[in-house]
């Protein structure tokens, strides 16, 4: 990573480097998203206009909440088992921290490099389950154990169309390593053709729909926040969580929505790369330095865009019903992932 | 399936109100810096007409809250015609309503029998300390310059007499 910079950093200034990155990667589009989509876009589509005040055009809105949170008591409930109920929050926050590690934004910036870089992304993904859950067993609420158990239930049955939309990529890509999946799609040609590469929601658009709509679901955003229904469920598994660990639960919402729209980018929308062919690379190491600092941007964009496209989603549907939620992920999308996995495969040997 | 148009007319619906807002504006108002005018008939306080009330406890008595507090005493007023006995009226002492209570369901406006409480549009009255809510019959006297004229009769309607 560093060594394309053409200055030697010891190993404690990388990891230094890395953890700040990691932050920046996070927290960064966690507060975009807030602020542009939650804020913004939304009063927008209630025509309104939201927080205006603070800052101009209230942009400066966020630190006002998160100041506003900091300064709340911790409150942590009698009867509650209150080391667990302390932990759980972290436990969210980790994963969503766990997931961005593997991500590249650019040929040689990326925190780590590993070959089954999918299989770890969508195992540490499902992490936050257990913090969820964790959350609303320790509580003492009825209504944080009911939320945490329709989360529980909800995020597992999601999991697997999420997991199963994967495998066509990966099998198209022929490779776990997510850099070798944005190599793969921005090296490709379609029939001969390489003026845009070949991002794969071309041929995995299917798998594409079913990977947004699982990420819906994961995030529990609306149409699926059965789990904290506000109208039946109080606020669900953060229902006695105030202060700063309420604060972390909601940072961990949109931070894993924004790691989420990362992989996505990088599965089917060809993650950090140009294609190739634009400038004559053809492996990675042809390609130019430049791209470590274009890489994040244009990741960042993509992100934004997909995000957008979530939340979009989420400001316009009703709330899913328990079993309508449930049936649709075993009934319509884990049947269409599995029938998407097939005619990827065969076509793969045919072609 | 066949939902899926209206899936995406769902999302039509909301870009369309994004597009207008960016392009018209919003429907609300930024209440500090810009107001809206309430309707001329719109429930915002209710003020007291001193001169009216005979202290004969009907809004009192009505409110659901219990938000209105009269203490009056008996008084001799000089007599209507010369020669008369002197008359004897109720004098106000005391008469608050206390918004912190207030449900403003103007019963006790419509309980009056001699108009002495009337609604008035106004509506910024609110205060850091919640005592100060409780207005005193100075303060709701003051309010009557709010209250806007009573609306022209029907045609045809019958006239007070």
């Amino acid at each position: 990573m560093i060594a394309q910079l053409a200055v030697e950093i010891p190993y404690w200034g990388q990891s230094l480097l890395r953890v700040v990155g990691g932050l920046v990667a996070v927290l960064l589009p966690a507060g975009t998203i807030v602020y542009l989509f939650l804020f913004k876009m939304m009063s927008f589509m209630q025509s309104r206009l939201g927080p205006m005040e603070a800052g101009p055009f209230g942009s400066m809105q966020l630190f006002a909440e998160v100041g506003k949170w900091l300064q709340k008591e911790d409150i942590v409930p009698e009867n509650a088992d209150a080391r667990i109920y302390k932990i759980a929050p972290i436990i969210v926050l980790v994963s969503t921290f766990l997931l961005v590690v593997v991500i590249p934004f650019g040929p040689d910036a990326w925190f780590t490099n590993f070959s089954a870089g999918v299989f770890y992304a969508l195992a540490i993904g499902s992490v936050s389950v257990i913090g969820i859950l964790v959350a609303g067993w320790s509580s003492a609420n009825k209504y944080s154990l009911l939320g945490g158990l329709r989360a529980a239930g909800q995020l597992i049955a999601y999991e697997l169309p999420m997991v199963l939309a994967v495998v066509g990529v990966v099998i198209q890509a022929g490779s776990m390593n997510l850099q070798d999946i944005v190599m793969a799609q921005n090296t490709g040609e379609i029939f001969g053709w390489s003026g845009i590469g070949f991002p794969f929601v071309l041929t995995q658009f299917v798998g594409f729909l079913i990977f947004m709509i699982a990420v819906q679901a994961e995030l529990t955003q609306a149409p699926f926040d059965m789990p904290i229904a506000e109208s039946e469920l109080v606020s669900g598994y953060m229902t006695e969580y105030s202060g700063f660990r309420f604060l972390m639960f909601f940072i961990g919402e949109f931070a894993t929505a924004g790691v989420f729209a990362l992989i996505a980018s990088v599965l089917f929308l060809g993650g950090w790369g140009i294609p190739f062919s634009w400038f004559g690379w053809e492996t990675i190491d042809q390609v130019d330095n430049w791209m470590n600092i274009a890489g994040p941007v244009i990741m960042f964009t993509k992100m934004m865009v997909l995000t957008g496209i979530i939340m979009w989603v989420r400001f316009s549907y009703p709330r899913f019903r328990e079993d309508q939620l449930q049936r649709f992920a075993w009934k319509v999308l884990i049947p269409l992932s599995l029938a998407n996995i097939a005619v990827t495969a065969i076509v793969k040997v045919v072609v | 399936m066949p939902k899926l148009p209206g899936l995406i007319k769902g999302l039509g619906v909301t870009m369309g109100t994004l597009v207008r807002t960016v392009k018209d504006g919003a429907n609300t108002v930024q209440y500090p810096h810009a107001k809206e005018s309430p309707p001329v008939r719109a429930r915002g306080v209710i003020a007291l007409r001193e001169d009216n009330c005979t202290a004969c406890m009907l809004c009192a008595r009505s409110c659901p809250d219990w938000c209105i507090y009269i203490e009056a005493h008996k008084q001799l007023a000089p007599p209507r015609r010369a020669g008369g006995k002197p008359r004897q009226v109720n004098h106000l002492d005391r008469f608050d309503i206390d918004y912190a209570l207030c449900m403003y369901c103007g019963i006790c406006v419509e309980v009056c029998p001699f108009d002495a409480l009337f609604w008035s549009p106004e509506y910024e009255y609110s205060e850091p300390r919640i005592a100060d809510l409780l207005h005193d019959k100075t303060k709701l006297g003051e309010w009557m310059e709010t209250v806007p004229e009573a609306p022209a009769l029907e045609v045809g309607a019958e006239k007070k007499k």
